[in-house]
């Protein structure tokens, strides 16, 4: 009965069960492009590494899926299946109050994640599902432990990135993540801000003001 | 319709006439004459002193092989950034002088584009995402909301930078990075080089330090070209991958001079395959910093209305992707 729901860049999601309940296998597939070596190494240890922030986001009060088994050998992670809709569609069919809403919810639950330490290392709106009226962060694949306001700072500037590239007519819309972002942060955001500007002007070909 | 197209972004001074035929890209000519240092890296301003030594000489060879006369042209297009701004210079004026004195329309084009036209105006690709990798630039492009769009990019240095500068340092002359493919295929063992992917971006300072403190410590070079290939050219895929993943989009494109590396092409191919996408790289004159190129995005730039008055015609050093409106596209 196990059907694969998606297939990424790196991995496939496997609609599955376990004792009993609707569940997602992440699979980390093998990638014939790169050495047989480096192939493991990078999917094992992104399975250990995800399988841990995923844990610490749930205990940071973010909504995340509950981890029910991780298989390092076969780099998989079974986990809670979350029912609902990606933030990305979803900002497209919602009113511009609702937008503000959720982009502000989003700022605030990246913040609580900053608050222990955790950079979710991809935060793009394909990396959220709304479920249930909370916004669930998946795909901690690409995440680090890091108290530094440079992580924080790379962190925040990928999502304002994707809001560039992928919500384009909505761009201005980051302004609310980031107030949500200011209210629940625990370290000053000046230094997140300023950290941010001086993050996109390191993108080559920026405007000097 | 006939276009000249004048390059000069970088160490490349190069003329190319392309002719439109039926939406397809036609080359007539395309000369190019590489800036080579006697050693270290790009000098700007003797990069431009050679471009304006060679500008005419090119010009004028483009016209003899495409065998088409000055008057014939339609359109002038010229390199109008991002880039080195004395190089940049330097070519603008060529371009400049011969739309006053032939009375011919003006076009500035932006590099990073024309590299990706390019392959969509000479393979089968229709909509693709570009993985453009050269000396200055690494940037995964597709067209987004009628404008190219970055989608990742090199968060610190290009890629071809990173191997020039990998080269220099293990006293290989310049550019390194055919050398390092060459080294790479006798190299064996992978040594840990830090993998630097950010999301869609990549990273290549870490992965630089650490290659050369394995030269330091007296590794291979050979096992150092190797696992550097792997590690960076890896990265590179991935990234491609992810884009690709999520734009949506099923034609891979390569461009830049690092194009031209076999194994980046292998890894880049491969992927697509295991994704049911399809895989295009332009010839490597094409793949390169060309006038051609320049050419070919200029006359459709001109086609849909889009001209440069001389008085509009400044070079622009930071001249971003998507910062053209792109008309010729739906």
């Amino acid at each position: 009965m196990e059907r694969v729901i998606y297939r990424g860049a790196e991995a496939e999601l496997i609609l599955s069960e376990y004792l009993g309940r609707k569940a997602v296998k992440k699979v980390r597939l093998s990638k014939k492009y790169r050495l047989k070596e480096l192939d493991f190494l990078l999917r094992a240890s992104r399975t250990k590494e995800e399988a841990k922030l995923i844990h610490e986001a749930r205990k940071a009060g973010v909504p995340a899926p509950i981890i029910y088994d991780v298989d390092i050998t076969r780099c998989t992670i079974t986990m809670e299946y979350i029912e609902g809709k990606k933030v990305k569609d979803l900002l497209s069919e919602v009113s511009k109050g609702e937008m503000k809403r959720i982009c502000m919810e989003m700022g605030r639950n990246i913040a609580k994640l900053h608050n222990r330490g955790i950079i979710h290392g991809d935060l793009t709106t394909s990396n959220m599902v709304f479920s249930d009226g909370k916004i669930y962060f998946i795909d901690f694949g690409l995440g680090s432990f890091s108290e530094e306001i440079e992580d924080m700072g790379v962190d925040l500037h990928l999502l304002m990135e994707a809001f560039a590239s992928t919500h384009s007519e909505h761009e201005d819309m980051f302004g609310y993540v980031l107030d949500g972002y200011r209210e629940e942060c625990h370290v000053d955001f000046t230094k997140i801000r300023r950290k941010l500007d001086e993050i996109s002007r390191r993108g080559r070909y920026i405007r000097w003001r | 319709m006939l276009s000249l197209g004048i390059e000069g972004t970088a160490h490349t001074i190069g003329a190319g006439i392309v002719e439109y035929d039926n939406g397809r890209c036609k080359v007539l000519s395309n000369i190019i004459k590489m800036y080579q240092p006697e050693s270290g890296g790009i000098h700007p301003r003797e990069a431009a002193n050679h471009h304006a030594k060679y500008a005419s000489k090119v010009i004028r060879e483009a016209f003899e092989k495409a065998k088409v006369k000055p008057e014939e042209i339609d359109v002038i297009a010229f390199s109008q950034g991002p880039g080195l701004g004395p190089c940049l210079r330097t070519a603008a004026t060529a371009a400049r002088a011969l739309s006053l004195s032939l009375n011919k329309p003006l076009v500035g084009v932006n590099h990073c584009i024309a590299h990706l036209e390019i392959g969509r105006g000479t393979t089968d690709c229709e909509d693709p995402v570009l993985l453009y990798v050269s000396g200055g630039n690494t940037q995964v492009i597709a067209f987004a909301n009628g404008r190219y769009r970055v989608f990742g990019e090199t968060l610190d240095i290009g890629v071809g930078n990173f191997l020039d500068k990998l080269g220099r340092y293990m006293n290989l002359p310049f550019p390194s990075g055919p050398i390092i493919e060459k080294l790479a295929k006798s190299g064996k063992k992978l040594l840990d080089i830090p993998y630097s992917v950010k999301g869609m971006d990549v990273a290549f300072s870490g992965m630089l330090t650490s290659a050369q403190k394995y030269y330091d410590s007296g590794e291979s070079i050979e096992d150092i070209c190797f696992s550097v290939q792997e590690v960076a050219f890896a990265a590179l895929t991935e990234v491609t991958e992810r884009a690709m993943a999520h734009v949506g989009k099923d034609e891979v494109l390569l461009g830049g001079g690092v194009a031209r590396n076999r194994r980046l092409r292998e890894m880049v191919r491969i992927m697509a395959e295991e994704r049911g996408a399809e895989f295009f790289v332009p010839p490597d004159d094409l793949c390169v910093d060309n006038g051609a190129m320049i050419a070919w995005t200029g006359i459709l730039m001109y086609r849909s209305g889009m001209e440069t008055k001389i008085e509009e015609s400044f070079i622009d050093q930071r001249f971003r992707t998507d910062e053209v409106d792109v008309k010729w596209r739906e």
